[in-house]
């Protein structure tokens, strides 16, 4: 892949002519700077905005790489040289967002965040006054708390199921074929779910944070299904039967040889499924509703969570709007430290539980 | 050492795998039972909106034509979104398979994955706040040059939510997803075939163009196909940044958009009451249908290369 | 406690495959029994199905009877997980749990089934069966280290070390020192020796030589064809097999490799 350079074919005879005309190595930073000096003299003459001399910087890098190569080298060189250019435009297009959006949620976000905004809820916090997000974090702890907890065992044991025990069975096959579907479930349609089933024992208008946890298992569980199956298939069937042979039975050779050797790798998964659902928004806003007070009853009265709190509060900000949008700003900051510190973690986790080599 | 080897004179199964057994046949039954149970309470709350018609339906005279205009604009923010994110997303697979050392593609690769993990709700905020403003000047611009389009004949939007921006923002949450798998593809392509283009004296890109797309096509295919699947279900985002007036147009650039299923669930949702709920429990219904077929598609034809290349 | 092995008309086969026919053979306690033959011709097979490793296999099963110390194996009332904790393994790669450290992979047998062992007695096992196994002077110093740290062929006497910590009375061997270097295979060679006063033991090997040095009595099993069963040709003292073999195609197995 990136190893392989192209090879000219080794030479026969001395006549045969090796050495064919080529753009130096520089020749694209060249172009680069040409095009961006270009772009931004047009750009200050007609009073372009940044976006607009980049955007030209990169049509006349296109074009004049590709040129100065079809007069130098050849065509297919040519066109060699602009998809090279396409696809690196491609990638640093790609790159944009994630640079502005991370900037955007720091700038914004950065000042909100103090002592009192982390400790503090919104009850009774009007206008501008200064509020908090305490209960949107406890809301948002307890409630993927407790989709973890439904989720984790079934998932696992669903996995071992599917590895250790049904194997090929039709049992087995249909497992596999709904968890694929399982995966491909919008969020919401999850939230619609968790609602039409506990409007069936609580009335309509029914919100709660563990309809929420019900909701996102629903989101959950294939994740945690696929990465244990993963992490299971890897176990060497050799580990097996060393425990068989030593005469343990399957169950606790499932658990004791088999489970503790695939774990770091499931922990890896269970975290970065935690990761992906702790940042759900659209079940949440359908079954645990919204609250300004702390709700530590997962069972009953809405619970607020940050997802939900941001989407509220810049949507909906109050007066002044400035206030609420801030609070957005500094939740989704806080919502952002604490996915991203999960997907870190995850990668943590499986270095550190990695079954161990050194002597 | 006792000599005696049997221990029970019943058949020899244990106990505790009996048990542990049970166990993991039970969480395997349990999915199939959660599945059966979408979709049964949601066919069951959301029967009552077939027979529904006027305010509950947002006077609409039956649920058909309250679904049919959310159903286009699911389907056209969806489409939009993988138009954007297709070809941007194979450009970054390609840059981090072959055009960059190995060492860095790893980071890069983590930093695409990390696209993936910012919230949806969050990329709503950003789509609103950043992108939308920054947009507008490229709809004027789109409307005054290319107005004679139908997709670009505006009036623009003075706020830049859009579904085109809708869509935009659409196309950031899928890229990962088509990145990651057509990246995975890409590697996986046989030595052999790339070599065999290199001897020839192909150039990188003829390289790619003689033995990778075609060894990765119905990988792509595919790829692309989940990507839809999740642009087809994802909420927030264009909850937070369409603003929505439920018409059916192919006007992109404008400030009267359609809504897509999902968004119109989010939105109306919390103060929704009685028959209401039901109808938007059926939309929401609906959406599960097309996601399923969507999915169901991509992995059969995953599931058809497989086959082949065994 | 060492047991002898009677196999009778023994057919083995993986689903509908026969791999195994016909096999009838006695194995004699507290001596080494080495199973020779072509690759294919179904020695693994049948050394699994002596403690009904066989059928861990899915679609796996046997027809026949092997009877040790009077019990019959194959009896429906037969506990497969109590034959395997009395009739012990080695296998051809080793095989050390990667989560346990030397000493917790020696007491595994234990461990894994729960038996409550004082410290003191497990101390006494590890250390009992690690000197066994001609790996005690080694590892004293580092017991609670990873068992996948040792080299390979330390990580096959740790193995061996695990399999006669729960005191088994049959130790099946198969090809235990194929992946290893020829200074590991004599220390195995030589535990083998060791091990034959309280053991009785079955290796599979393709080394001749070494089935010459280890072994009482040697089977030589071959194919009948492409694709048909293997078959037991001959089951002789090891030296008869070695010098003058009943069979001709015995023979010429072993000239063959002999050269
Ligand atoms: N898990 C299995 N499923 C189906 N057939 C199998 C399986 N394992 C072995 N066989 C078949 O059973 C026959 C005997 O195999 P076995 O492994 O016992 O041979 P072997 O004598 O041990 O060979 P080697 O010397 O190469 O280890 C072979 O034809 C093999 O293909
Ligand atoms: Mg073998």
């Amino acid at each position: 892949m990136a190893t392989i350079t192209p090879t000219p074919p080794t030479p026969t005879r001395s006549s045969m002519h090796l050495k064919t005309p080529s753009l130096p190595r520089w020749a694209p930073l060249l172009v680069i700077a040409i095009a961006v000096a270009a772009s931004a003299m047009l750009g200050l003459l007609l009073g372009w905005g940044p976006v607009g001399i980049a955007v030209v910087a990169v049509v006349l890098y296109l074009v004049g790489v590709p040129l100065w190569s079809r007069l130098v080298e050849d065509g297919r060189r040519a066109k060699d040289r602009m998809m090279t250019g396409l696809v690196w435009t491609a990638f640093v297009l790609a790159l944009i967002p994630l640079v502005t959006l991370i900037w955007k949620v720091v700038a914004e976000g950065l000042p909100q965040i103090n002592a009192e905004f982390l400790t503090y809820s919104m009850r009774n916090v009007i206008g501008d006054q200064q509020g908090g997000i305490y209960h949107a974090i406890m809301g948002t702890l307890l409630v993927t708390a407790w989709a973890a907890i439904i989720s984790i065992p079934v998932g696992i044991f669903c996995g071992i199921y599917l590895v250790e025990y049904g194997k090929t069975s039709r049992l087995a096959r249909w497992i596999t074929f709904l968890v694929d579907v399982m995966t491909g479930i919008p969020s919401i349609v999850a939230g619609l779910f968790a609602y039409a089933l506990f409007v069936l024992f609580f009335g309509e208008g029914v919100r709660m944070g563990f309809g929420g946890s019900v909701a996102l298992s629903l989101l959950m569980i294939p994740i945690v299904v696929r990465s244990t199956e993963e992490m299971l298939k890897l176990v060497p069937d050799e580990l097996r039967e060393a425990s068989y042979a030593l005469g343990v039975p399957k169950w606790r050779t499932v658990s004791k040889v088999v489970l503790p050797t695939a774990m770091s790798g499931i922990i890896t998964g269970v975290t970065l499924a935690v990761a992906r659902i702790i940042g759900e928004t659209a079940p949440l806003l359908i079954i645990a509703g919204k609250t300004d007070g702390l709700n530590m009853n997962m069972f009953s009265e809405p619970v607020t969570t940050l997802p939900v709190f941001i989407y509220f509060s810049y949507t909906q900000p109050g007066l002044p709007p400035e206030a609420g949008q801030a609070r957005a700003w500094g939740a989704a900051l806080v919502l952002i430290v604490i996915v991203m510190a999960l997907n870190l973690g995850a990668r943590a986790i499986g270095k550190f539980f990695a079954p161990k080599k050194g002597r | 050492m006792s000599t005696t080897i049997a221990t029970r004179d019943k058949a020899p199964r244990r106990r505790g795998d009996v048990i542990f057994a049970g166990i993991a046949r039970g969480a395997g039954i349990a999915i199939l039972v959660a599945l059966a149970g979408v979709a049964l309470f949601l066919t069951l709350e959301g029967f009552p909106a077939l027979g529904a018609s006027g305010a509950a339906l947002d006077g609409a005279a039956n649920f058909l034509d309250y679904v049919w205009p959310l159903v286009f604009g699911t389907l056209l923010a969806a489409i939009l979104a993988l138009l954007i994110a297709t070809p941007l997303a194979i450009g970054v697979a390609l840059v981090i398979a072959f055009y960059t050392p190995r060492r860095i593609s790893g980071v890069v690769g983590y930093m695409i994955d990390l696209l993936a993990a910012v919230p949806s709700v969050v990329y709503g905020l950003w789509g609103i706040a950043f992108l939308g403003p920054q947009l507008k000047p490229l709809y004027q611009w789109l409307e005054e040059y290319l107005g004679f389009l139908p997709f670009f004949a505006g009036p623009a939007s003075s706020t830049g939510r859009t579904i085109l921006t809708a869509s935009i923002v659409l196309a950031i949450m899928v890229l990962p997803i088509i990145t990651a798998i057509s990246r995975e593809i890409f590697t996986q392509t046989p030595q052999l075939h790339m070599e065999a283009a290199m001897a020839l004296g192909a150039t990188r890109w003829e390289m790619i163009k003689l033995s990778v797309f075609p060894y990765a096509r119905s990988g792509m295919v595919s790829a692309t196909m989940l990507g839809l699947g999740r642009a087809l279900g994802e909420t927030m985002a264009v909850a937070m940044v369409l603003s929505a007036s439920g018409v059916v147009t192919f006007n992109l650039i404008s400030s009267t958009n359609p809504s897509t299923i999902a968004a119109n669930i989010a939105l109306n949702f919390p103060e929704a009451t009685g028959l209401k709920v039901n109808a938007l429990i059926a939309s929401g219904l609906v959406l599960f249908v097309i996601t399923f077929a969507v999915n169901f598609a991509a992995r059969a034809i995953v599931a058809r290369t497989e086959r082949e290349r065994s | 406690m060492a047991k002898s092995i009677d196999i009778s008309d023994l057919d083995i086969y993986y689903g509908d495959f026969l791999a195994v026919e016909g096999v009838s053979m006695s194995v004699r306690a507290r001596s080494v029994t080495a199973f020779i033959g072509p690759s294919g011709c179904g020695k693994s097979t049948l050394l699994r199905s002596l403690n009904r490793m066989h059928e861990v296999t899915p679609g796996a099963r046997v027809d026949g009877k092997v009877v040790i110390d009077g019990q019959e194996l194959y009896d429906p009332m037969i506990d497969p997980v109590e034959v395997r904790r009395q009739i012990g393994m080695v296998f051809q790669r080793p095989n050390p749990f990667p989560t346990m450290s030397i000493y917790e992979n020696v007491l595994a047998g234990s461990r894994l089934n729960s038996r409550k062992l004082k410290k003191s007695e497990a101390d006494d096992i590890v250390e009992r069966s690690l000197k066994h196994a001609n790996l005690w002077s080694e590892v004293k110093d580092r017991l609670g280290k990873p068992g996948m740290g040792l080299s390979g062929g330390q990580q096959q006497r740790l193995c061996i070390a695990r399999a006669i910590a729960v005191e088994p009375q049959v130790l099946l061997m198969d090809e235990p020192c194929s992946a290893l270097d020829p200074i590991s295979t004599s220390a195995i060679e030589d535990l083998i020796h060791e091990l034959k006063t309280d053991y009785t033991i079955v290796i599979v090997t393709h080394n001749m030589q070494q089935a010459a040095r280890v072994s009482e009595d040697t089977a030589f099993f071959n194919l009948a064809g492409a694709g048909k069963p293997g078959r037991l040709i001959e089951f002789n003292p090891t030296k008869k097999i070695f010098s003058n073999p009943d069979e001709p195609a015995t023979e010429a197995y072993i000239s063959g490799r002999f050269g």
